[in-house]
């Protein structure tokens, strides 16, 4: 469930923060909001009326406008048509360019961003004024409530300072903002009122000037900030090797600006930070997938140039990715089990370009059999299968490949407690081969759980990483939301 | 930055590669056939004119469904139902306008039912004008009772001749036709709501919803009115052969594809000008004609068409991803 219970009221003029560590229902509410899908429970109460949104052109009208994390543009259309979009000045069906171009220019000087040409395409705009845009949409359909989903995640700090700019002057001018943000500092810097999320309940809300960082991080929690306490790891049994894989300030910005680690052979090193700070982008680099701008990968003690790195060269080079989109980039969900378990190594059964199927078969089983998959047999394809078998069978395309570094971003996101302890269990296995594993996850017992050595993504930035029982909760989310 | 002179630039600079690509095609054959006072006089240009009509009429309506995302597979379908119809119509007693507005509308109501199918049973233009265009071409047979339908001779067959009666018209009626349409449909598409709501919707469908654009609507229309063009070609196709044939026309929709892509249109929608389409379909009549003034065989031309259709998507990749950097 997503979302339990929450009271959240917002005032006119008023810039609310909306803040809660990763899955705390921040989205879901955000959503609900704004007619994406109707609540199961409770109400709503917009300018004193009942206010249920059929869908998201319902909500606009209602004066309910979301500015999303993936901003929703038009972009082959100009600047001033996407403003205007779905009510554009017309004169007998011919829109009137000119008054359109004026009313987008206008709103735009009311935002400070008057060097925005509103003639430009959307296409040739950068995220910044993409942004812009966006919230003067917002501000052309009258919006009372305009909702900013983490809008300062993938910008620069000089556009967030005009972002807040622009968001101050849309506070002056009656407009309410509901802002969602992991950032301590930034909610302090542009909010006036807050409330926090947890677990999908509204847990505490109340003016920021009255209130610390300490009971903020508290009421996130959801326990006192006690003595900094080392975790209870639990084994020290595995024996840390060579280095197998060293990044040096690795940066593809804007998601990742900085990231220096050495994996060593036995080592788990946990990836700690919010959702969008830079960690899978990191992993995506190191794969191969994405091509880093600066930085220097180094493999077993031999350079890796940025030009001979792909991801089919990595799987060559011993390098093995899970990736945290299991639906799009993980798994082929029409195909098997054993044809998705074999995808990355099929030449391990096949003889001259056809495929051993008996093999296949036995290979796959083998594979899957430390994680105790359920299913009717290798040949069921992988769609009929729970959220928590196929992360599994993804695992154990891994497990097949047998590679050295092993790349794993959320390998256990959605998946519930017993599957979750297969899959950690097989991973710390193969960590006390000898194989070397880095590891994202937004859930912090988890990493303290299972990791040697973690380091935090704060902003496309990488802390030195430290031994796991150098962290707690505390300190984790504290480096991840960007104080101490 | 960006003024109204340099987006105006910018559109036509889109238009420059296609127009290139005509007069290299026209360059050419007039060097090949050795004669060109014969390859570009003013005969064989209204013979290509002519011979561009439906095809140029199909384009025009493709390049709008194209924009809003979409595809119609059901073209020379349509264009084989409405000569049919039309030819029946007149053969029936028909006023030659009747005939011609029967089966300018026979080709919307195709289109109505494929917008119909594609949002009210949401399935992807791709399927639904694909089972369109063997239900329209069973249909042209089922009326024709497998046969071609002779249509008495009306001013209708005048419409497409390359030379016409009326000297001072130059070129075939049809031409001037398609000329004016192709000139109101460019204006619709850069200046009316409708039409930015067409390239919205095409550009990002979400977006359009959510700001309000009732996306089924503009669908359907969208259909509708690349049906009724496709229906108007059909009845070109029957003033020039003047007969109705279920059998004409077979593959049509590819050639008006072509043109489409050729003139800068994109399969994944929000882009695409019916200027660009118009050179298109052009080039390709003038690379038929000159083949055939060559003696070369019909799988030359084919060839040749197919390679250039590649090579102006090709080419168009390669500036959009010069200019997105």
């Amino acid at each position: 469930m997503a979302l339990d219970g929450v009271d959240l009221d917002v005032r006119p003029g008023e810039v609310h923060a909306l803040i809660g560590e990763n899955g705390a229902g921040k989205t879901t509410l955000m959503n609900l909001l704004s007619g994406a899908f109707p609540p199961d429970a409770g109400s709503m109460r917009l300018d004193g009326r009942d206010y249920a949104p059929r869908d998201a052109a319902d909500a606009r009208r209602r004066g309910v406008a979301h500015i999303h994390q993936e901003l929703s543009l038009c972009p082959h259309l100009s600047v001033a048509e996407n403003v205007l979009l779905g009510a554009e000045p017309a004169r007998r069906g011919m829109v009137d360019f000119r008054s359109m171009e004026q009313r987008a220019a206008g709103l735009l000087a009311e935002l400070g961003r008057e060097t925005l040409d509103p003639r430009r395409r959307v296409a040739e705009l950068g995220l910044p004024d993409r942004q812009a845009v966006e919230i003067c949409r917002a501000l052309a359909s009258d919006a009372k409530i305009v909702l900013m989903d983490e809008p300062t995640s993938r910008l620069p700090r000089d556009s967030v300072t005009r972002l807040f700019e622009t968001i101050r002057r849309m506070r002056g001018r009656g407009h309410a903002v509901l802002y969602v943000s992991h950032f301590l500092e930034e909610v302090r810097e542009i909010a006036d009122r807050f409330t926090v999320l947890r677990d999908g309940r509204s847990v505490a809300t109340g003016e920021l000037a009255a209130t610390t960082d300490d009971e903020l991080l508290e009421q996130m929690l959801g326990r006192a900030l006690g003595p900094r306490l080392a975790s209870s790891r639990s084994d020290g049994s595995r024996r840390i090797g060579e280095a197998l894989l060293e990044v040096d300030a690795l940066a593809l910005p804007p998601e990742l600006v900085s990231a220096t680690l050495t994996l060593r052979r036995g080592e788990i090193l946990g990836i700690a930070g919010l959702v969008g700070s830079g960690r899978t982008a990191l992993l995506r680099c190191l794969f191969g997938l994405d091509r880093p701008a600066a930085g220097r990968i180094r493999l077993r003690g031999r350079d890796v140039p940025a030009d001979r790195l792909s991801s089919g060269r990595q799987i060559r080079r011993g390098v093995g990715y899970l990736s945290e989109d299991r639906q799009r980039e993980g798994l082929a969900l029409p195909m098997s089990i054993a044809d998705n378990v074999t995808l990355t190594r099929l030449d391990a059964c096949s003889r001259a370009g056809w495929v051993d199927l008996s093999g296949q078969d036995a290979q796959a089983t083998r594979a899957l059999q430390p994680l105790r998959v359920r299913s009717s047999g290798p040949r069921t394809p992988v769609h009929r299968l729970s959220g928590g078998n196929r992360q599994k069978v993804a695992v154990g395309r891994l497990l097949h490949q047998d590679p050295d570094v092993l790349l794993l971003d959320e390998p256990a996101r959605g998946v519930d407690v017993g599957a979750r302890e297969d899959i950690f269990r097989e991973i710390a296995a193969l960590a006390g081969n000898g194989k070397g594993v880095l590891m994202v996850s937004s859930y912090v017992p988890e990493l303290l759980d299972v990791c040697d050595t973690i380091a935090v993504m704060t902003r496309g930035r990488l802390s030195a990483p430290r031994p796991a029982t150098a962290w707690s909760p505390e300190s984790i989310l504290e480096a991840a939301v960007g104080r101490g | 930055m960006a003024d109204p002179v340099r987006s105006r630039l910018r559109r036509l600079a889109r238009l420059f590669g296609p127009a290139a690509g005509l007069v290299a095609v026209a360059v050419l054959f007039a060097l090949l056939t050795g004669a060109p006072e014969r390859y570009l006089s003013a005969a064989n240009l209204r013979v290509v004119l002519a011979q561009t009509v439906i095809v140029g009429l199909g384009a025009i309506g493709m390049t709008l469904i194209m924009i809003s995302g979409g595809i119609d597979l059901s073209v020379g379908a349509s264009v084989a139902l409405t000569s049919v119809i039309a030819a029946l119509a007149l053969r029936g007693g028909a006023s030659p306008s009747a005939a011609a507005a029967l089966g300018v509308a026979a080709g919307g109501a195709v289109g109505l039912v494929n917008g119909a199918a594609i949002t009210g049973l949401r399935i992807v233009p791709f399927i639904a004008t694909l089972g369109m265009l063997g239900i329209a071409r069973g249909a042209a047979k089922y009326f024709a009772e497998e046969q071609t339908v002779n249509a008495p001779a009306t001013w209708l067959n005048e419409l497409a001749v390359t030379f016409p009666s009326r000297a001072w018209l130059l070129v075939a009626p049809g031409v001037w036709i398609t000329l004016g349409l192709a000139v109101a449909m460019a204006v619709v598409l850069r200046r009316t709501v409708f039409g930015r709501h067409v390239f919205a919707v095409g550009s990002n469908e979400a977006a359009a919803r959510a700001c309000g654009i009732a996306v089924d609507r503009v669908k359907v229309a969208v259909y509708v009115v690349g049906g009724l063009l496709f229906g108007l070609a059909g009845v070109m196709q029957m003033s020039r052969l003047r007969q109705g044939d279920p059998t004409v026309a077979v593959g049509v929709e590819l050639d008006v594809i072509a043109a489409v892509v050729i003139g800068g249109g994109s399969l994944a929608g929000g882009e695409g000008s019916v200027g660009g389409a118009m050179i298109g379909a052009l080039i390709m009549s003038m690379l038929r004609n000159g083949c055939q003034q060559m003696g070369w065989p019909t799988y030359v031309q084919e060839i040749i068409i197919g390679v250039i259709i590649v090579l102006a998507v090709a080419a168009d990749r390669y500036r959009a991803s010069r200019t997105a950097d």
